[in-house]
This record gives structure tokens, sequence and C-alpha cells, in this order.
């Protein structure tokens, strides 16, 4: 078990090479190839109207434009593991201490702390939802399973139809305009910190939860539907009926221990997608996570910020992956790792 | 079964192999219909099969696949859905089941479920399939028993441990600890009967329980279950379409056909002198190692009937070598159950004479 999560963790540290080799030859050399040079890539990144000549060769050098590919992508990768420096023209060098995923010449900051301000409100909105979409997802899936054909499981498969259906940027205005408008239930505040006040942050982020989640809760009720019927059909369930247990138990215990199981796992791998940034819900709430983040990045032909995110949205997902992977040998006793 | 045939039945019982004091056998079952709609019309899984088992008795009950078999013992422990009041979506059941005097086809729920597993046990066919994956072997036997047995875990796991002990799996401290999949066939099959057994049900109902293990695990378990069977003093039901299993360890012998008992009567009886051209077919196609000419197998023609569209008269006439015999009457009119001799009934449409003369000459030589 050790040695098995030793070596992925290995694995992932060289997978996540190989996504910053991949970002960096799309952020890098495919503009060169699509006709830009360095000169209009410094003044770009640049972004202000008059720039002199030493800015510009100070930015060149610092970005690593006017070096060789391989000796540029060395100095990324370094900077990730030991920091380095960077120059906007000016003689002041800006220090971008490690882990440095490059520094934002639009926004005048280095990527990391953007990162690091980012996450806790993405961090919010994927845990928030998740709960929301696990519980909600497993339990509508349970009793539409148990109560196959009848008028809730018509409702809840309707419910369902409806979240797989309907993007989150209607739904969310939406319900923001009745909830925190109309009715006044509710604060629409955007992000509060949570460590500052725990209720406030619960007031602000149930409706970007809520309506993040019910897209997913959507996908589990079908998932947990069809997983549910699966295992009523099992034979191990009919031994548990047979052994005279009441149907509560067969059901919760026996059938349900079964179907989870997959839930489970796919559960870890979307909420690791969704810690690399919620890019709807985000947008649509004004919530300024790592989703939210990443667009402006691109609006604005941010590089560094772009790769920063992608790196880091590849990191969950890549750790998602592993915690999966060890969850479900701990749940199936008949994987062994 | 029609009122004549089940009056017929019914002498028959008193003076058969029930202990003909009067009272009810301990497991009495009759005119049992176990009926699904579904859409493409009405199955008659079961279509009026009466018999009755004493305890320390062992009834085979043998078919092939689709006879009806499997669907009469998950009857017995109430194990079918029930179909709604339009009859849709379950099992119409009909008929009575007496076990020990109690009615079960009008039993509540709540009863039954108290009963299974705990007068009444099932073994299952395949134990891999229908022993929880998730869930060690140990756990699942003292579920059993906890169910119907207020103990504490300490006692349950206790008893558990005796029970693997009893049916010969070897130390039972550690193996109860282990999950199914690190059984093998024939150890998870003796864990199956370990659960079954573990709150010494009255009435055991075996379906195929060694169609899954290999030949020379099946007599282990067939042996196993002739000594608890004695132990435990139960009511045996094996259902099986293997006529060794059954010669093995019944007393007494149905042979079902199309959802129908077509011939019933001691092990004995049913294999020294079979009347039904049916059960002489699956005879047939037994291999046997002292078969006198070294010839072919016998297989019987054709399929198994569907029971949506059962033929008509005898369910078994298209595959019958005998059918013409019997001047157009298996075509149209459904034979019945009738005494066949002492402690045998079987429904066909050729006359007592001539069945036995047929087997005399024709069949018995071949077998």
């Amino acid at each position: 078990m050790v040695t098995y999560i030793v070596r992925r963790l290995f694995a992932a540290v060289g997978l996540l090479l190989v996504v910053t080799l991949v970002t960096f030859v799309i952020f890098f050399v495919l503009p060169e190839a699509a006709g830009q040079t360095p000169a209009s890539m410094a003044r770009s990144y640049l972004g202000r109207g008059d720039v002199t000549n030493a800015q510009l060769q100070a930015v060149m050098h610092n970005l690593g434009l006017d070096q060789p590919l391989l000796v540029h992508y060395w100095n990324y990768v370094k900077a990730l593991f030991v920091g380095t420096q960077y120059s906007d023209g000016t003689p002041q060098l800006i220090q971008c201490n490690a882990p440095c995923f490059g520094y934002s010449f639009r926004l005048e900051l280095p990527v990391w702390p953007q990162l690091t301000s980012a996450f806790p409100v993405t961090l919010s909105l994927a845990l928030g939802a998740g709960v929301l979409w696990l519980f909600f997802g497993v339990l509508s899936g349970v009793i539409s399973a148990v109560k196959k054909g009848s008028i809730l499981d018509r409702a809840s498969m309707f419910t369902a139809l409806a979240g797989v259906s309907l993007p989150v940027y209607f739904i969310l205005p939406l319900v923001t305009m009745f909830v925190c408008y109309r009715w006044n239930l509710l604060p629409n505040n955007g992000y509060e910190s949570f460590t500052a006040n725990p209720l406030v942050w619960a007031q602000n982020m149930l409706v970007p939860c809520a309506c993040l989640a019910f897209g997913y809760a959507a996908l589990y009720t079908r998932l947990t539907r069809a997983g549910m019927l699966d295992a009523l059909n099992e034979d191990y369930v009919r031994t548990a009926r047979a052994k005279g247990l009441p149907e509560r138990k067969v059901i919760y215990k026996h059938a349900l221990r079964a179907a989870i199981t997959p839930i489970i796992t796919i559960f870890g791998m979307d909420l690791g997608g969704v810690l690399g940034g919620a890019l709807l819900v985000e947008q649509a709430a004004s919530m300024h996570g790592l989703g939210y983040l990443a667009i402006n990045a691109i609006n604005t032909q941010d590089f560094p910020t772009i790769m920063g995110v992608t790196l880091f949205g590849a990191f969950f997902i890549v750790m998602a992956n592993l915690v999966v992977d060890v969850l479900y040998a701990s749940l199936d006793p008949r994987v062994k790792l | 079964m029609s009122q004549n045939a089940e009056a017929q039945f019914d002498t028959y019982q008193t003076n058969g192999f029930s202990s003909g004091t009067g009272a009810r056998p301990f497991l009495d079952v009759r005119d049992l219909k176990v009926h699904f709609s579904t859409e493409d019309g009405l199955v008659k899984s079961v279509d009026g099969i009466s018999f009755s088992l004493e305890r320390g008795r062992t009834l085979g009950i043998v078919g092939e696949s689709g006879s009806g078999k499997s669907v009469t013992s998950l009857s017995l422990l109430g194990l079918h859905k029930k179909a709604d009041r339009k009859g849709r979506g379950g099992a119409r059941i009909s008929g009575e089941i007496w076990l020990d005097d109690e009615e079960l086809t009008s039993a509540d729920p709540k009863r039954l479920q108290a009963l299974r597993g705990n007068k009444m046990a099932m073994i299952f066919q395949d134990p891999l399939s229908a022993m929880h994956p998730y869930f060690t072997v140990g756990a699942q036997i003292s579920e059993a028993y906890r169910v119907h047995n207020e103990v504490s875990k300490a006692e349950a796991r206790k008893r558990t441990i005796e029970m693997l002990d009893r049916v010969g799996i070897p130390q039972p401290n550690s193996r109860v600890d282990d999950f199914p999949h690190q059984f093998s066939g024939g150890m998870r099959q003796r864990a199956m009967i370990a659960m079954s057994l573990v709150c010494n049900p009255q009435l055991l109902i075996a379906d195929e329980p060694t169609t899954a293990l290999d030949v020379t695990v099946q007599a282990q378990i067939l042996d196993l279950m002739r000594d608890l069977q004695k132990e435990f003093n139960s009511a045996l039901i094996i259902i099986t379409h293997d006529l060794g299993v059954v010669a093995e360890l019944a007393d007494d012998i149905m042979v079902m056909y199309g959802g129908k008992a077509i011939e019933y009567g001691s092990a004995r009886t049913v294999f020294r002198d079979p009347e039904h051209p049916y059960t002489w077919g699956l005879l047939g196609s037994m291999p046997r190692i002292d078969r006198e000419v070294q010839d072919r197998l016998l297989p019987i023609p054709g399929n198994p009937p569907s029971l949506i569209n059962v033929p008509t008269g005898c369910a078994f006439h298209p595959r019958c070598a005998f059918a013409e015999q019997t001047g157009g009457a298996s075509e149209n009119i459904v034979p019945e159950l009738a005494p066949a001799g002492a402690n045998h009934l079987v429904r066909c449409h050729l006359p007592m004479d001539r069945r036995r003369a047929l087997f005399a000459e024709e069949i018995a030589p071949r077998l």
C-alpha cells in the first residue's frame, strides 16, 4: 500500500512535468509558429503603449524569449522548485519565490499568490457543492431505484433530466434573482472568508454551491439509480433477503454498499476536476476563484497565469486520481494495490 | 390440477408417503401456482404443483432449465416480489404452502421475514455470486444469526466459527475474517451451507447446490449435506437437473416439466420403474459407467416449452416419441397426475400397462 502510494506519487510528478511541457509548448512555441516574434510577445506582455527598447529587452530576457527553447523550459521548471527573479525593465528586480509559477506582466504580480488567494474560493465551491450533490444525488437515486416506476421515481428522473439539461449560467442568475433579490432570503455579496465568519460564508456560498451541485446531482441520481437497480438484481441481495434481513437493511446495507463504490470513485474525480476551477459558476457568480482567474487570463493573453492555473488544476486531477485508486482498493476487498 | 386429481392426490397422500396419522405433513404444498405477467404474456412458471415432506426426509425436484423448479423454491421462502392488485409487476401466487401448520402464501411479509433464514433457509446455486463480495464470510454468517437471535457480536462470532468448523472449513478462527473471493469454490459452498444452517432451520432448500462445483467437491458437499440433515433432522428439498445428485440424497422425487409435476414418487420407484416418457429421457441422457450397451446417450429431442405458449394438451407431446400412441389425446387434453401403483403419480395419457410394457421392452434395455 505505502510503496504503491510512493510509486504513484513519483508517477504523478512525472505526469505533471509532462503537463508543464505541453502548456509550455502551447504558450511559448505555438505563438511563434503563428507569426508572433519575441519582441511582439514581450510587447503584448507589457501591455503598455510607451515601452522603451531597454524595457522590451529586459522583459524578453526575463521571460526567456531570447534563450534556446530547452534552456527556457529548464528555467521554467527550475523556477517551480527554487524560485527566480524577474524584471519589468526597471532596475528593480522582482523576487519570485518557489514555487514560482511565473510572473504575470499583465497584473504585475507573480502567479503563485494569485493562485493561493483564488484557491479558497474554489475550494469552498467544490466542497460545498460536492457534499450537496453526493448526498442528494445518491439519496434520490436510491429512492428512484427502490420505488422504480412510481411517481417519485418519475419526478426525480424528470428533475435529473432538467439538471443535466439546464446550464449553470442559466440557473444561477435565475435562482439568485428570486432567492437573493425578490425574496431576500440570502445575501449575494460574493465570497467571504470562511475563517472570518462561517455563517456569512455559508449564506453567500449556498446559492452558487447548490446551482453547481444541481447538474452533478442529476448525473449522480442516474448513476446511483442504475447501480442500485443492478445491485438489487444481484444474487447476494437475494441471499440477504433469504437470511430474513429487514428490507431496510437489504437496501441500505447490502445493495447500497455495492452500488456506492463506483459512485465514490467518480465523485473523487469530479471533485478533483471542480477543484481545478469551476469556470462557469465562478464566472456567473462573480466568485474570484481559479476558474475566474483562468478566464480573465485567457481574455488578456496572460500566458504565465494560464499556465499556472492549468498546472494547478492538473495537480488536483492527478491527486484526485491517486486518492480514488487508494479509496477504491479500501472499498473493494477484491482489489489489491 | 382438477378437483378430481386433487381428491386422488389427497387419498394418495394419506395412504402414501405421509405418516398416515391424518395430521398435516410438516411441509404441505397444495396446488401452488406462480404466474408472472409480462409484456409478452402470462408466464406460468409454476402451474399447480402439490407435494409434501416430513422432517428428516429429502425431496428431489428434478427438471430442465425453465421447468419451474427454482421458482417453486423461491416461492416457498416468499422471495418473489408480489404483483400489485392489477396482477402486474411481480408474481401472482395462488395455492397453499403449509409449513408446520402455518399457511405461508397468505402470511404477513413480516412473518415470512421472521421465518426466512430461521425456520426455513436456502442454499443457493453459485456461492460466489450469492455471497456479498464486500463483506467477510464471518460477517455474513453472523448477520444471519443475529437477525433471528438476540446475541452479542462476540457470541455470534463464536457461533459462526463453530459452524464453519462444522462444515469442514480448516482454521475457522482465521478464515472467518476472509472475504468470499479468498475461498475456493467448494469452501464457499461450505460457508454458504454454514450460513443457511446457522439458525438450525427445519426446512432447508438447496437450489442446484453442486452445479457450480468440481465433481470431486460435489461428492464432499453432498456427503456434508446428508450428515447435516441427519444431525439437524431437517426437511430437505434438493432442486437440480442432475439425477445423480438426487440419486445420492433423495427419498422422494418430483420430476417437473413446463411448470407441472409429471412424475412424483419415491426415489426407488422413479429410478427403477419410471413411467413417464420424459423421465425416461432424463435417465437416458445421464451418462452411466455401468450401462450395459455402450451406446450413445439418448438425448430428449427439442427444447423445453415456452412458458407463455405452453403446448396444448400434454406439454411434453411435441418432444414425446410415443405421443401418437394416445390417439390424439396428447395434443388436446391436459393429462392428469394420476396414481400408478403405490407411492407413484404419473401425468401421462398412455395407459399404465402400455407404459410399463414400453419401458420394459424398449427403454430399460438401453439405459
